[in-house]
């Protein structure tokens, strides 16, 4: 019994940070209606830049805040340099979905360049700041403990920023019709860099998180993760912010109980076997409303 | 108050408005009447910075506002309620009136205008907190042109208000447009109805395919035969 709620505790842990890595699909999909596949390599940018300034001996606190601050101004800067002349082009959905997959591909070469990061695997520093503690019979680590609690305050910060400010409410008209959101008078490229700009700061926030946990961070973790993510944001209902917390959550406890139960090597899969099954039965995914469509 | 000089604008291909120049004067209804694809919501796109212009001049208050972004032409106090309403279905009524209100800052001012719109829509304050895309066609209207009020304009342009309602709420819609213009409020009016039009305008402006092909004062225009075969029904 312990062990069940043991493994119920760190999915639910690791749950709400694939919530935050969702929420980052999610956003951009709501306003743009694309997928952005650089977010993965995003999440592994924010935990190398977090590995980097501790490195330099700057802490770890202040090393993360740094790390937020430049994911953050790297996400708006690809959109900027990459996707929004695209968007001017009216070029084809298409073409800026690729754009994205390049855009990863580039973030991961540059984690792994000679010399500063190399592509070998790094050891990062502990998130179990404040070691475990017992409840009954079952242990919690405090790593798991600080990963709940951030993402959880981060995620009710969001919320409420997307739905009690007035850059929040920018954001839902963008959502919804560009062309009446630009006759209000607010700036719409504003909005969108801003959205690219919370996407970043919010993946490299859960790459601190999770790369604390497990302790250990490579040039291309992010891409199997990134997909996890991405299914939980679809399960949820992409565009949906709390669909996105409710797919972190599914896919986090759903993989730890495989895990467990039916082997490690049946983890994996996991976010994807819940993802195909959830479409066909909702294929709108579990909060999705009809009618969005585009790329 | 706006001048536009000689302007041109292409889709791809498509010449849209081929060297048209006009003027609305502070205080005026003036109405841009045309068959359907003559050019109307073109012009108004291009004021609004919707759409380029390829060539020529708009003016507003003596500052050229050609190809500024629509951001910018709102805040200098010209704002649009678009041709099929356009609200944000999923917002209530009093978020899209907000956004109406996006370029103001100060709470008190924000208040006040909240007040007169809801006096001049009654049916919308009994439906402040309902989703815009639930509402009956004439009320979203009514939304569409609140919000452009939200901005307090200085010049509000309307494509089509009358566009797809009961005959009654056209009449409605009409009187309201002379309220807001008795307040203060200088009009530039798009209609297909051009007899409803011209009866409320001070001056009109006719489009055909993209080239202004009558103007002049309302009342002469709607006696003038060529005008009234063409657009007035005989
Ligand atoms: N987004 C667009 N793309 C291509 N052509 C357009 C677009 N909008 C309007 N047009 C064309 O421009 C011309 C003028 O259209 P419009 O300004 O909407 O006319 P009106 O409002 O008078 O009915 C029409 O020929 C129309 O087909
Ligand atoms: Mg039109």
């Amino acid at each position: 019994m312990h062990a069940l709620i043991g493994t119920l505790i760190n999915g639910i842990a690791l749950g709400m940070a694939y919530a935050l890595i969702a929420v980052g699909y999610s956003m951009v999909f709501g306003i743009l209606r694309l997928i952005n596949f650089a977010h993965g390599a995003m999440y592994a940018f924010g935990a190398y830049m977090v590995y980097f300034f501790v490195s330099l001996k700057l802490g770890l606190l202040p090393a993360i805040m740094l790390s937020i601050l430049m994911s953050g101004i790297l996400a708006l800067l690809i959109d900027k340099v990459a996707l929004e002349p695209l968007r001017k082009k009216k070029s084809i959905p298409i073409a800026t979905l690729i754009t994205t997959v390049g855009m990863s591909f580039i973030i991961q070469n540059f984690l792994s360049i000679e010399y500063i990061f190399t592509s070998e695997k790094k050891g990062f520093p502990s998130l179990n700041l404040f070691g475990s503690f017992t409840v009954g019979n079952v242990t919690i680590q405090s790593s798991q403990l600080i990963m709940f609690v951030v993402a959880l305050i981060l995620l009710a910060i969001l919320t409420l920023l997307v739905n009690k400010t007035k850059i929040g409410l920018a954001m839902r008209a963008t959502e919804q019709n560009v062309k009446a959101a630009n006759l209000m008078g607010i700036n719409v490229n504003f909005i969108i860099s801003f959205t690219f700009f919370l996407g970043g700061a919010t993946a490299a926030i859960a790459g601190a998180l999770i790369s604390g946990y497990y302790q250990v961070i490579s040039p291309t973790m992010g891409s199997l993760i990134g997909l996890k993510a991405f299914s939980a944001a679809v399960v949820g209902g992409i565009g949906i912010l709390y669909g996105s917390v409710v797919g972190g959550l599914v896919v986090g406890v759903a993989e730890c109980l495989a895990a467990q139960y039916l082997g490690s090597n049946v983890r994996d899969p996991m976010a994807f076997v819940i993802l195909i099954i959830i479409l066909i039965i909702k294929p709108t995914g579990l909060f999705g409303k009809k009618g969005i469509s585009k790329v | 108050m706006l001048k536009i000089d000689n302007l041109n604008v292409f889709y791809g291909p498509i010449h849209a408005l081929k060297g048209i120049s006009l003027e609305v004067n502070e205080g005026e209804i003036v109405t841009l009447i045309g068959s359907n694809g003559a050019g109307k919501s073109t012009t108004l796109s291009a004021i609004t910075g919707l759409v380029k212009a390829s060539s020529g001049t708009i003016t507003f208050n003596g500052k050229n506002i050609t190809n500024l972004p629509p951001y910018k032409i709102v805040k200098m106090g010209i704002s649009l309620s678009p041709e099929g309403r356009e609200v944000f279905p999923a917002l209530t009524v009093e978020e899209n009136l907000t956004l109406g209100a996006y370029t103001r800052n100060n709470h008190n001012d924000i208040r006040e205008i909240f007040e007169r719109v809801y006096n001049l829509f009654p049916r919308l304050r009994e439906r402040i907190k309902q989703a815009a895309g639930t509402l009956s066609g004439g009320e979203q209207q009514m939304l569409a042109i609140g919000r452009a009020l939200m901005s307090k304009p200085k010049l509000l342009l309307l494509d089509e208000p009358s566009m797809g309602l009961a005959p009654n709420l056209v009449l409605l819609i009409f009187d309201l447009i002379e309220s807001i213009s008795k307040q203060g409020t200088t009009i530039l009016l798009i209609e297909q109805n051009a007899n409803m039009a011209l009866s409320i305008a001070d001056r009109a402006y006719v489009l055909e395919t993209g080239r202004i092909a009558f103007s002049g004062d309302a009342a002469s225009l709607a006696d003038d035969p060529r005008i009234r075969k063409a657009y007035l029904g005989g």
